[in-house]
């Protein structure tokens, strides 16, 4: 391995947490010093508020199912995608990434195109039959499913692809069917990258904004997600409760991502 | 430890879990009127909900609202949001649902002619007016940079627009010279925050010289503590928000719009800085908190222009000042002054 | 990345045996009806909705759209997207291998919470981002600085958002890199600097290119952090996910769709040039 100089070691290290700290670490810390800055009593009071602990509420139960979604579409077609050979393979793979290129904006409006109740594709066929996807939970789960879409493969390809399909042909060759192979060679050998996928994507699907906000409706105490409240509370000059909130879902996402990485067997470098 | 760890995270994860199996939003509201309103009529709802329900005509009734911009509000009622009562910023969003079917064409025929609240355009400064801001020309002095939402996306700033242009044509200025008042009044404007609400925090938390606002925009902010005063110039734009029932809503909607045109909700609008609707009798205006003063909250101005007297209604306004041009209509003169205006900055 | 990385990842020790001609399909009916079920998922949250986009936006015909997409304000809009988001990619590429090798070959105090830092973009919603960026860096700033309602903050919010990309490309390619290489160059007589520039870079390329294209990907799409900090001037410092939203609430669903469908045109070109990159590059190595 190629050794640097002190200076030349001591330089980088500065210049990338130089980097970090003020791009980042500072600017985030403004939402804990603001949200705290008549202390931690007024913080709880302004959560224990109906509204908010509803729109926390609803948060976690859309990026829940969002990331459950994700989480069995992502494995599924990380398989396909790296253990089998199919006709269209490479097309499905390169669209796979779409989702993270597609702004928000437009992510809400191709929604709205094709599931609004009134004038969209599927829209008054699906509400006829009593599905309502805009302005309702459905139309929420699946924006917020669209934007983390690609996290959960992207993370578990890579180790799919490393690890190689020698101890699931060694099953197969002992007689194991898919099912068991699947359940007891597989999953467990990409254990660690689907955790890190789902840990991404829930922290992606708690702070959605720009698409929930269209397809949304932001109805208070009905699907107003958290985001959305923080919005409406930062422009209602209620900047406190805005970024005592702003701090739940910071802190919510912050901690799987450290709960994580002290789980993590660490990786031998 | 880390087992500790392993096992509080399963815990938690399989609460959440269970707890996110819940279906989430309800997809029909049987119970409860819903209003779809503007984002500013939040905070006074809340008080006037209230009254309601202690009437005879309210006794039963709940309440499922929902606030945004009145454009996206509009919108959202177009593409299906349930809606028994809407209250918009400005005339348009209400004809397009008048458009789409979805609210009677006689609508306004009531003793308000559709309108629910009403408030001036003002002049928003700094606390204590340190440039000494008195009126409309003062904005287009050399140096003073100036707040107002993007006429494409807001309605609010649509009233600042107009109320810009009446300033000169209102007081006997030619089109031109009108023109050339806006296009100056935009050079002079370095932000355009896409809603009315976004404007104000854009001007609390910066450091312009003067918001274009409506006036119980101000009052509230004031009431919230914000450093800020208001000017209300010599001669101003009466803004008109309207409210209606849609078609097909459900019981009490009447019964709550005519409440919402009544003596008691607008005293009730009026503490929130809302001045009171002409055609409503009986109105005591209580002390304003947060207005200039308190005890006489709402002085008329000089010249009071209205779309309806000076602009020939809405229906011709928006087409002549805000059309975007599409499906071979000229474009609008405000739209179009604003491309040129950052055409020309842009150089 | 699935695409980039469906290849064995560059760096990594060769597979064990050689890939023979690939059969056509190896699905059995299981995986067939997975695969069935997944792709009609995909088709009803993705590729219909977007399809919707591309129709939606020929409404007016061709001419119609290509009024929209050429007139000045959306060029400008373009301009200031694109350009914004190449600079912020360049920059990212510099400081993302730069993070990536401090957290990989180096050690220090603090390195684990630099690790955890790098991916609060992601968990920040992005109006939060907007928010804080504008008290660090806006007029009230205690730097001193006040960059906002300009290009700069642009750059910046589009920074803040594209940190982890680079960093998370990089860093386990970095990690698995083998030392032989290196040792061999250096007992070769190569100084530190060759080693880097023609030994450890090299193998780092395609894996920093992956992270670029996701950065631009991801920068030519933000909206949330935007909002409060660039002023949405038009010609100055819109950028195109304002435009689109524009022209939605002007009631222009034809002008925001087509506007949509030249970002997604360019999101196509992008991801699809790095697959073709990807697979040139596995080919050689």
């Amino acid at each position: 391995m190629v050794e640097l100089t002190t200076p030349v070691r001591w330089l980088l290290r500065l210049v990338a947490v130089g980097y970090v700290l003020l791009l980042v670490a500072w600017p985030v810390s403004t939402v804990v010093r603001e949200a705290f800055a008549d202390g931690v009593g007024p913080v709880l009071d302004l959560l224990a508020d109906p509204h908010v602990v509803h729109a926390l509420s609803l948060t976690a139960q859309v990026a829940v199912q969002a990331v459950l979604i994700n989480l069995v579409f992502g494995v599924t077609i990380s398989i396909l995608l790296v253990r089998h050979e199919f006709p269209g393979k490479r097309v499905l793979s390169a669209l796979i990434d779409l989702p993270m290129a597609v702004s928000p904006v437009v992510v809400g409006l191709a929604l709205l195109l094709i599931y609004n109740g009134r004038t969209g594709w599927f829209g008054p066929t699906l509400e006829s039959w009593g599905f309502q996807v805009i302005f309702s939970g459905p139309g929420m789960i699946m924006a917020t499913c669209f934007v983390a879409l690609p996290l959960v493969i992207r993370e578990v390809v890579p180790v799919l692809t490393e690890i190689g399909d020698e101890q699931e042909q060694a099953a197969r060759s002992l007689g194991a069917n898919t099912r068991q192979t699947f359940w007891r060679i597989t999953l467990p050998s990409i254990k660690w990258a689907v955790v890190y996928g789902v840990v991404l994507s829930l922290a992606r699907s708690l702070g959605e904004f720009g698409a929930v906000k269209i397809v949304s409706g932001n109805v208070v105490d009905r699907t107003q997600t958290a985001t959305l409240l923080v919005e409406t509370q930062y422009q209602g000059f209620q900047q406190s409760s805005a970024y005592a909130v702003s701090f739940v879902l910071a802190f919510a996402s912050v901690l799987c991502i450290v709960v994580v990485s002290i789980l993590r067997p660490k990786e031998k470098h | 430890m880390k087992r500790t760890i392993k096992a509080a995270a399963l815990t938690v994860t399989g609460t959440v879990a269970l707890a996110g199996c819940t279906s989430t939003g309800a997809a029909t509201s049987d119970s409860g009127l819903s209003v779809v309103a503007f984002s500013v009529m939040e905070t006074a709802n809340a008080d006037v909900y209230d009254a309601f329900a202690a009437t005879d005509a309210g006794a039963d009734v709940t309440f499922t609202p929902s606030y945004g911009a009145s454009g996206d509000q509009s919108r959202a009622v177009v593409a299906g949001a349930d809606a028994d009562v809407v209250h918009f910023s400005l005339e348009t969003d209400v004809t397009r649902l008048v458009d789409e079917g979805l609210v009677a064409e006689d609508w306004k025929e009531t003793p308000t002619s559709g309108i629910a609240t009403s408030s001036v355009v003002v002049l928003v400064v700094r606390e204590g007016n340190p440039l000494g801001i008195t009126g409309w020309d003062d904005l287009v002095d050399p140096g003073v940079e100036v707040v107002t939402p993007n006429p494409g996306s807001s309605g609010a700033a649509r009233w600042n627009m107009l109320a810009a242009w009446a300033h000169v044509a209102g007081n006997g200025g030619s089109d031109a010279e009108a023109k050339q008042f806006v296009a100056d009044l935009l050079a002079h404007t370095p932000v355009l925050p896409a809603s009315g609400r976004e404007a104000t925090s854009a001007f609390v938390e910066g450091d312009q010289d003067v918001l274009l606002s409506y006036e119980n925009e101000a009052i509230l902010a004031k009431q919230n503590g914000e450093a800020i005063d208001y000017v209300v110039p010599d001669d101003t734009l009466l803004i008109e928000n309207p409210a209606a029932v849609t078609v097909g809503s459900g019981d009490g909607a009447r019964e709550f719009l005519d409440f919402m045109e009544s003596a008691p909700a607008q005293e009730l609008y009026a503490g929130f800085g809302f001045r009171p609707v002409a055609g409503v009798d009986g109105v005591e205006l209580p002390a304003v908190e947060g207005a200039n003063d308190p005890a006489d909250p709402f002085p008329a101005p000089r010249h009071l222009f209205t779309i309806d007297a000076d602009f020939g209604g809405w229906g011709a306004a928006a087409e002549k000042f805000f059309a975007d041009g599409e499906d071979g209509e000229p474009l609008g003169v405000i739209p179009a002054l604003i491309e040129a205006s950052g055409a020309e900055a842009a150089e | 990345m699935s695409a980039a990385t469906l290849e064995a990842p560059p760096g990594a020790p060769p597979r064990g045996r050689p890939r023979s001609r690939r059969p056509r399909t190896t699905l059995t009916t299981g995986s067939s009806i997975g695969l069935g079920i997944a792709v009609t998922w995909f088709s009803l949250l993705v590729l219909i909705p977007l399809a919707a986009i591309v129709v939606t936006a020929g409404e007016r015909g061709w001419a119609g759209y290509w009024d929209t997409v050429t007139s000045p304000q959306t060029l400008a809009a373009v301009r200031l997207t694109v350009g914004q988001a190449l600079l912020v990619t360049g920059v990212n590429v510099v400081m993302g291998t730069v993070i990536a090798w401090v957290l990989v070959r180096d050690r220090f105090w603090g390195r684990a919470v630099l690790d955890v830092v790098i991916d609060i973009p992601f968990a920040l919603p992005t109006i939060v981002a907007g928010l804080v960026l504008l008290g660090l860096y806006g007029p009230s700033s205690p730097l001193g600085l006040d960059w906002a309602y300009s290009e700069r903050a642009v750059a910046l919010a589009l920074a803040f958002v594209t940190l982890p990309f680079v960093v998370r490309t990089v860093q386990p390619v970095l990690g698995e890199l083998e030392p032989d290489a290196e040792e061999a160059a250096a007992s070769l007589g190569a100084n530190r600097r060759t080693i880097l520039r023609r030994v450890v870079l090299p193998a780092l390329v395609p894996a920093i290119a992956a992270g670029a294209v996701l950065s631009f990907a991801r920068a030519i799409a933000e909206y949330g952090s935007l909002v409060l900090l660039s002023g949405n001037r038009p010609f100055q410092t819109e950028v195109v996910s304002v435009r689109v939203l524009t022209h939605v609430e002007n009631g222009s669903t034809a002008s925001a769709a087509a506007v949509a469908s030249l970002m997604l045109g360019v999101a196509l070109v992008v991801i699809v040039g790095l697959d073709l990159v990807q697979r040139r590059v596995s080919r050689r190595g």
